[in-house]
């Protein structure tokens, strides 16, 4: 597959932190846990379009800095009893660089 | 690997609650299987009392339906019950003869009423009230009308009482003290509800003994008919309630050997004598006490789930219990001596005509009962108060006014709840009206403040208003909510140590960085949550400020990116203006900033300087080089800004210069991080145009000098800040204020407001260590130069630094477009192109 797009190198993106890629699809917001794992969202909660690469991240998940919602580094979806969801997208990590796909 | 099993028996309040706790700790650990004689999922028994009374309906106090145990892959046996244990096997035996292993056995068998042992007390239409069963039979009973009799006039006894004569029926309550509910209530409060009661059309007859039902000839039915007395007193009935008292239930637990004393004897970690056994609820003993009211056993039920679970650190050390009756339109609180004895003394407030009674124990200044009718709005306030054992020596004048009227007591907001009318927003932050809070404690089944917080949102932001919801929570759940006791209050979910003991262990075992700390402390998360992990950061920054390198990843993101975030995800900038003092040609510097980045709105704070509203992340470090002005530390939990007034140099009646004193404060402290926001005014005269006694710090001058107030804020509770002491000079402010907010830093929790740390600590105490002690307030002066000593301005820091990928966002259009900025664009490039 050919969809891969190079994004930054991983040390570019915070341990326990995110940086924001602006795409003709909007923002997304790329994430990195501790155990080095990343994960892609669609970069607006899905409360009220808070930016959740602002937020605060643990285990898999972070914490949207408008209200507090807890949002699913994985899944995408709220943390129960919250509602929601905001778009995932693939993303991986191969010799210390971070590819984003932005395909279905 | 084979799971290990764990089976309950006890289908009910206690036991649910322990499951359930246990697989939020550890949801895979065990294959689980519930036994209960019931024949339903788990129910919240406590709302029997208004099914009875036709408030409520069956489905809604359902907790837990059978769903929700297939869903969480739970075997749900209801209507077995469990006849044997076989302890040398490890299994239990059912009603059915079916037998289960376990390799952990939960008890949580509850209680049974007690029945009278007088004649006549197995005839129809004689019954007890504990469950559905009960609950059904007393209202098909009820709905042929005449005359009930209800046995015994405590807690139970009324409740069943008034929902009958909702019901219709005729109803005489008997009860053999002199008194009603006599083990919660002294006789003044007593008679004033007897009488309230009364005019509701409730019978009452007291000093009664009950001897014997009489019964209807048995080819008649043979229901009963009569409640005989020792006295030779006839009372005709048609139904008969008995509600004397519960027996736990310990007979299993007994006949497998296990010691039982009343209840089921457990240690503080609920284990019974077989270490593979543990057992909560209205079924256990411990430390003596056996409790018949459903806080104390959600207490039990966490501790439990926490060994369970193999995490081996939580401890049960016993509950203050209180009291409320759940009868509509009635407020009756009791809790702890509400008698007290020759050691004791008592403030009482005594209204018959108005219905208000309130009765407080004291035993050496501090509470140790309490009692309240007809007024019960302070009654989550002085229950507080004697839990934390809070010497109330300077409250005792203002003690009975209520919560309310004592403004050094807390920021809490607690005032009328009950009160307030349903749309009343309740939690401004987040917008939520006194009705969605009632609505979802009412459908979701929510006990404590966190279920709260998690299903409406309230109270999760500024938190002001945590205490207005915990008082809905009161009195909406009665005397199961219990307030979680500040004291031991753990710092967050992912431990069970508090504030307290997470500072002393930073200090004790040098700790040094987050993850250090959090695996000293052995907590469940390894990369913490959004509450500890800030906590932390401050602890860590406040014990080693040299050492330690700040961890913004840690920090909400305005102290992460040194402005605030806005509701549209862009953010604003307002630069530091010592004592609201600027000149022409800062303000056109900031005017020119201003209108080269287009900013939308320019506003002037409350803080007396100027706010940029509307600014894109990516445009924070250029605006803050082009600005050249230091951080106002707008978004800190830190030193925000020092408001002052005109003062000596041009006003009138000035006797100080407050301005200047404002200009040197600001110096003096800025780029201080506290636990939570600080801020500080200055005023030259009385007249106190700076609002200086709503503020963290005071200032106020005087003929002879300053005058100093700590611990006022504004917010949603305004709180009038207290006289500290009386300085002269302006180094003595200076260092009375630095020692003061130093204390603060090092003592105080994170997220109290200086309002809610002196609330906790007393005034006195701090007096003593800031003021009395001058070798100390100096040496606390001196620790917080030091702190300030390696903080930089950030905007300058930040704005000169080019590699920081914080505030670039990589770009990347569709192929062939051009990107723009950054240092990233190197690799944004189409790679499938
Ligand atoms: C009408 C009423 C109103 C109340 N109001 C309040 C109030 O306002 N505030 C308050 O705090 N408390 C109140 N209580 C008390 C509260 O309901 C109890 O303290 C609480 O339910 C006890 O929980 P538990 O799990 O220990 O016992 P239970 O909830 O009684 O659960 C025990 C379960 O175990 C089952 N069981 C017993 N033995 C076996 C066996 N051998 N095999 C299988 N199953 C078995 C029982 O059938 C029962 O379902 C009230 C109680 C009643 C009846
Ligand atoms: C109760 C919860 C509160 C919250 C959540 C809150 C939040 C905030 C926020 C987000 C800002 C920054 C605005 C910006 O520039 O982006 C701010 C500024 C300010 N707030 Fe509040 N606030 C609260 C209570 C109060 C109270 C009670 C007062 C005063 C009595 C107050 C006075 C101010 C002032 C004066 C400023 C401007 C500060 C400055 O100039 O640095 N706030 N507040
Ligand atoms: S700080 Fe202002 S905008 Fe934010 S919740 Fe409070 S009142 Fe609303
Ligand atoms: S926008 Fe994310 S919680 Fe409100």
């Amino acid at each position: 597959m050919n969809d891969w797009l190079k994004i930054c190198p991983l040390d570019d993106i915070p341990r326990l932190g995110a940086r924001v890629v602006n795409t003709g699809k909007g923002d997304i917001a790329v994430f990195r846990n501790a155990e080095d794992e990343v994960f892609a969202l669609n970069d607006k909660c899905p409360h009220k379009g808070g930016p959740l690469s602002q937020g605060i991240v643990y285990d898999r998940r972070v914490a949207c800095p408008l209200h507090g919602m807890t949002v699913h580094l994985d899944s995408g979806k709220a943390q129960a009893p919250d509602e929601g969801c905001t778009q995932k997208y693939r993303v991986r990590v191969d010799k210390g660089v971070v590819f984003l796909n932005l395909g279905p | 690997m084979r799971k290990s099993k764990l089976v309950l028996v006890g289908n009910g309040m206690a036991g649910v609650r322990t499951i359930e706790e246990l697989l939020k700790l550890a949801p895979d650990l065990y294959d689980i299987t519930v036994y209960g004689a019931e024949p339903h999922g788990n129910y919240n028994r406590i709302l029997l009392s208004p099914v009875l009374a036709g408030e409520m309906k069956l489905p809604e106090i359902m907790l837990n339906d059978v769903d929700w145990y297939s869903a969480h892959g739970i075997t749900l046996r209801s209507g077995r019950q469990i006849t044997r244990i076989d302890r040398i096997h490890r299994t239990v035996i059912a009603d059915d003869g079916s037998e289960e292993p376990y390799d952990r056995l939960l008890l949580a068998t509850g209680s049974t009423p007690v029945m009278l042992p007088i004649p006549g007390h197995d005839l129809p239409g004689v019954l007890a009230y504990r469950d559905i069963a009960d609950t059904e039979a007393i209202i098909a009973a009820s709905a042929k009308g005449g005359h009930a009799v209800v046995i015994g006039a405590g807690l139970l006894g009324l409740e069943a009482a008034n929902g009958l004569k909702a019901r219709g029926m005729e109803v005489t309550v008997v009860h053999l003290a002199p008194w009603i509910m006599e083990r919660q209530l002294d006789r003044t409060a007593a008679d004033m509800l007897r009488t309230s009661l009364e005019a509701r059309g409730l019978r009452f007859l007291l000093e009664k003994k009950t001897v014997g039902l009489v019964g209807e000839p048995k080819d008649s039915g043979g229901r009963v008919s009569a409640v005989r007395f020792a006295d030779g007193d006839e009372l005709s009935a048609d139904l008969v309630v008995m509600a004397i008292g519960i027996r736990p239930n310990i007979r299993l637990a007994e006949d497998a050997g296990l010691h039982c004393n009343h209840g089921i004897l457990v240690n503080d970690t609920l284990q019974t004598y077989d270490p593979r056994i543990y057992a909560v609820g209205e079924c256990v003993a411990h430390r003596g006490t056996t409790y018949g009211l459903v806080a104390p056993l959600f207490e039990q039920a966490k501790v439990a789930a926490n060994h369970l679970a193999e995490f081996g650190i939580a401890r049960y050390s016993g509950s203050a219990v209180s009291t409320k009756l759940k009868v509509t339109g009635v407020d009756v609180f009791s809790a702890g001596d509400f008698m007290g004895g020759d050691d004791t003394d008592e403030i009482i407030l005594a209204d018959r005509k108005g219905g208000i009674y309130k009765k407080l124990v004291l035993r050496d200044n501090r509470i140790v009962g309490a009692v309240l009718y007809g007024d019960t709005a302070d009654s989550g306030w002085y229950f507080q108060l004697m839990k934390e054992k809070k010497c109330i020596g300077s409250l005792r004048d203002r003690l009975m006014l209520g919560q309310s009227h004592n403004a050094g007591a807390g920021h809490e907001g607690r005032n009328r709840a009950v009160a307030l009318p349903d749309d009343f927003e309740v939690c401004g932050c987040n917008g939520v009206k006194k009705i969605s809070i009632v609505k979802a404690i009412k459908e979701k089944g929510l006990f404590t403040l966190e279920d709260v917080r998690k299903h409406t949102k309230a109270s999760v932001s500024c938190g002001s208003c945590t205490g207005l919801v915990e008082q809905i929570l009161a009195s909406e759940v009665g005397g199961a909510y219990q307030p979680v006791v500040a004291q031991k209050k753990p710092l967050c979910g992912c431990t069970d140590f508090t504030h307290e003991e997470v500072r002393k262990a930073i200090i004790d075992h040098r700790l040094m960085t987050i993850p250090e700390a959090m695996r000293f402390l052995e907590w469940r998360q390894p990369s913490g949550c959004p509450s500890c992990r800030p906590a932390l950061n401050f602890y860590l920054l406040c014990a080693w400020p040299k050492e330690y390198r700040d961890d913004p990843q840690s920090r909400f993101i305005n102290e992460r990116v040194h402005a605030n975030i806005q509701k549209d995800g862009s953010f604003s900038v307002v630069p530091r203006i010592y004592g609201g003092v600027t000149s022409p040609a800062e303000l056109k510097r900031i005017a020119e900033v201003a209108e080269k980045y287009a900013v939308p709105t320019v506003k002037i704070t409350g803080g007396q300087r100027i706010d940029l509203l509307g600014v894109k992340k990516e445009d924070l470090p250029s605006i803050w080089a082009d600005l050249d002005m230091p951080s106002g530390y707008a978004y800190s939990k830190g030193l925000r800004t020092v408001k002052t007034c005109v003062g000596s140099e041009w006003c009138r009646f000035g006797v100080q210069d407050s301005t200047r004193m404002g200009i040197d404060l600001e110096h003096d402290l800025e780029r201080l991080w506290t636990p939570h926001k600080t801020k500080l005014g200055v005023s030259g005269c009385p007249r106190n145009c700076a609002e200086a006694t709503i503020k963290d710090v005071g200032v106020i001058g005087v003929d002879s000098g300053w005058e100093i107030y700590v611990a006022g804020n504004g917010g949603i509770k305004t709180e009038v800040a207290q006289f500290l002491c009386k300085v002269k000079t302006q180094e003595e402010v200076l260092e009375t204020t630095g020692a003061f907010l130093q204390l603060y830093r090092e003592e105080a929790r994170y997220l109290d407001r200086t309002v809610h740390w002196i609330g906790r600590v007393g005034l006195d105490y701090v007096r003593k260590r800031v003021v009395d002690d001058a070798d100390g307030r100096r040496a606390l002066y001196a620790r917080m130069k030091e702190a300030l000593s390696v903080e930089k301005d950030p905007w300058a820091e930040r704005a000169s630094d080019h590699s920081d990928t914080e505030f670039k966002p990589v770009k990347f259009f569709v192929k062939n477009s051009v990107s723009t900025g950054g240092s990233d664009e190197r690799l944004a490039e189409n790679l499938s192109a």
